[in-house]
């Protein structure tokens, strides 16, 4: 008994036991840092953009430094252009995804193409920019809501091909071969039986890619450049939202700064909205 | 295998003969072009990819046969003369990213050991999705948050501190010296290393949890404390796909613009303290090129976007191929 209290005190004992103690009580600090990051940034951004928060700001159009306005204008013209960009990169980025996970699982074209799309998957936002500044900026020769379109567009399709393969990994082989079985040719297995079975899955991840390009100003500010006014031409500048929050924030004019900071709620309060439907949906078809 | 359609049944028409001919013609021609249209859409990454590539070394072209290799060791940053030099971005992209993963890789490792070893088991998705939020939150909010709220403090109450705690130790004095702007290389870098710390904690996360419990489990037999088994075991077992982990943080950190661009100060010149005010690739490109007169000017925006883009593909490509070693070996 003696040896065994002595033996459990020993310095060595001590020692390794204070190490633990110590580390475990880093690495409780150390989450309690990440989520009071979380709580500030969210609690900042409540206090600064929910009093600004009325009807005038989805009624308005922007205004001129010292007026009351609101962000009618980059609201539509954000929405409008996601929209569009989700039209061209999702039927992309499905289809490429579709080669990755059914037709070409295992060659060599996949293979190559699943490290690219995962290297463009983060490359730098604002290279995409340059990129389609220089296809189409550059030779059409002037700003416009298009350019600013497929610039994110270009950032939907690695998001998407990755989910969509992702998920159409997951459909049981057993559902092909039924299907095979009964003599459906491939393509309309994959749209009838596999495409259905990894449905919640894929639209997850169209989701993910909407709540990511939602705040990306990088490649829209050489793209779609910005709009004061309200335009329908999606071959002139289009305003955006997080365009309009970066020329808004960075002015000395007190108003223009509110209508940023409401903005910023705004755009935080969508893409934190689409990211916890995304998660719920991808969480459900996980468990059936 | 649409060739094997039923031929029995009896008595077939000639003309129903021809109608079935016709079906499978059709179906055989939308199978074919459906595998057509996949096989060309993944073929769209590759072009995406190279159209990227194309489009800035064109674009950078002028300013690249210009200036030569002096680009890249220039100083000078100037318009009115179109003199111009990658260095001082290039330093301050490189600076901010280090001082990011110094405070995010130790908190984001500590914080996955949290996840997987130490919280209580209903707590363990709820703090894991509130990390993960932070990495959705775009990063304009970062930004005008840095501007507003962060920089303010870090100006008021942290930087005279750490002028006047260092402002006498031999190294540290350089690196801690001049007035406490707010806005600089060291807000910049803090930023980030928010940003990026959630990359971090959930791919250590879920490397971790790969780690087959037979091995913790023999090692807590053992005897060895929460912290020996993760020391010892988990991190040597998931070394490789941590690594992959932090270089994809690093890819990140590397390119992001507007959070940076809001509180770096834009300020062409490399200075010892990191307190001053800096810039980065990232930032001078998107506060100045929609103002950039003159193609030498454009172009050599263009050819940071360069620099920029081979850096990060360097990075992101070798984040990639530590995370497929690791999952070759889990899947043998």
């Amino acid at each position: 008994m003696a040896v065994m209290i002595s033996g459990a005190s020993s310095p060595l004992y001590a020692k390794r036991r204070r190490k633990n103690v110590i580390t475990m009580a880093l690495s409780y600090a150390a989450t309690g840092f990440g989520l009071t990051w979380l709580a500030l940034i969210l609690g900042v951004l409540f206090y600064e953009g929910f009093s600004g928060l009325s009807l005038a700001v989805f009624t308005q159009m922007t205004p001129p430094p010292g007026s009351a306005g609101g962000l009618l204008n980059p609201i539509m013209g954000s929405l409008v252009m996601t929209f569009i960009a989700v039209l061209i990169g999702t039927p992309l980025g499905i289809l490429a995804g579709t080669y990755l996970a059914e037709y070409g699982r295992y060659d060599k074209l996949s293979t190559v193409v699943r490290f690219i799309n995962d290297i463009l998957l983060s490359a730098p936002s604002i290279v995409i920019g340059l990129f389609v500044y220089e296809i189409l900026v550059a030779t059409m020769g002037h700003f416009s809501g298009w350019a600013g379109s497929v610039a994110l567009a270009v950032i939907v399709v690695p998001v998407v091909v990755r989910t969509t393969e992702d998920m159409l990994t997951l459909v049981p082989d057993t559902l092909r071969e039924a299907a095979a079985s009964i003599g459906l040719p491939r393509s309309l297995m994959i749209q009838k039986v596999a495409y259905r079975a990894a449905r919640a899955g894929m639209i997850t991840g169209v989701l993910l890619a909407v709540a990511r390009i939602s705040g990306e100003t990088a490649p829209l500010l050489f793209t779609a450049l910005n709009n004061q006014f309200w335009s329908t031409d999606m071959n002139a500048p289009v305003s955006s939202l997080p365009v309009v929050i970066f020329q808004f924030a960075l002015s000395p004019y007190k108003d223009w700064q509110d209508l940023a900071w409401t903005g910023a709620l705004i755009i935080t309060l969508a893409v934190l909205a689409l990211s916890i439907t995304a998660r719920f949906l991808g969480g459900q078809s996980k468990k059936s | 295998m649409v060739d094997v359609a039923y031929q029995g049944g009896g008595a077939i028409t000639a003309a129903e003969k021809v109608d079935r001919a016709k079906v499978l013609q059709r179906l055989r021609f939308s199978d074919s072009s459906f595998r057509w249209l996949t096989r060309v859409a993944a073929i769209t990454v590759l072009i995406i990819l190279s159209g990227i590539i194309i489009s800035l070394v064109h674009g950078s072209w002028p300013a690249l046969s210009k200036f030569g290799f002096n680009f890249l060791i220039e100083e000078s940053w100037n318009p009115v003369t179109e003199q111009f030099g990658a260095i001082a971005p290039i330093y301050g992209t490189v600076v901010t990213s280090i001082i990011a993963m110094l405070i995010a890789v130790p908190v984001g490792l500590f914080i996955a050991l949290f996840l997987t070893e130490l919280c209580l088991m209903w707590l363990r998705r709820p703090i894991g999705i509130a990390i993960e939020l932070l990495a959705g939150i775009p990063s304009i909010i970062y930004g005008i948050w840095g501007l507003f709220v962060f920089a303010p403090f870090l100006q008021q109450h942290v930087q005279p501190f750490l002028i006047s705690a260092f402002g006498h130790v031999p190294v540290l004095s350089t690196l801690f010296e001049g007035p406490p702007y707010g806005i600089g290389i060291l807000t910049a870098g803090l930023i980030l290393a928010i940003m990026v710390l959630p990359f971090i904690t959930s791919i250590s996360r879920d490397v971790f949890e790969a780690v087959p419990p037979m091995l913790k489990e023999s090692a807590y037999g053992l005897g060895c404390t929460t912290w020996e088994v993760a020391r010892y075991v988990v991190l040597p077992f998931t070394r490789v796909g941590v690594i992959g982990g932090v270089m994809l943080a690093l890819g990140r950190a590397l390119g992001e613009t507007m959070a940076v661009t809001f509180v770096i100060g834009n300020a062409h010149r490399i200075s010892g303290s990191i307190l001053a005010p800096g810039t980065t690739i990232s930032a001078t490109i998107a506060n100045e090129f929609t103002e950039a007169v003159g193609d030498i000017y454009t172009s050599s925006l263009i050819a940071l976007g360069l620099i920029l883009f081979v850096i990060t593909f360097i990075v992101l490509a070798f984040a990639r191929l530590m995370l497929m070693r690791l999952n070759a070996r889990l899947g043998s």
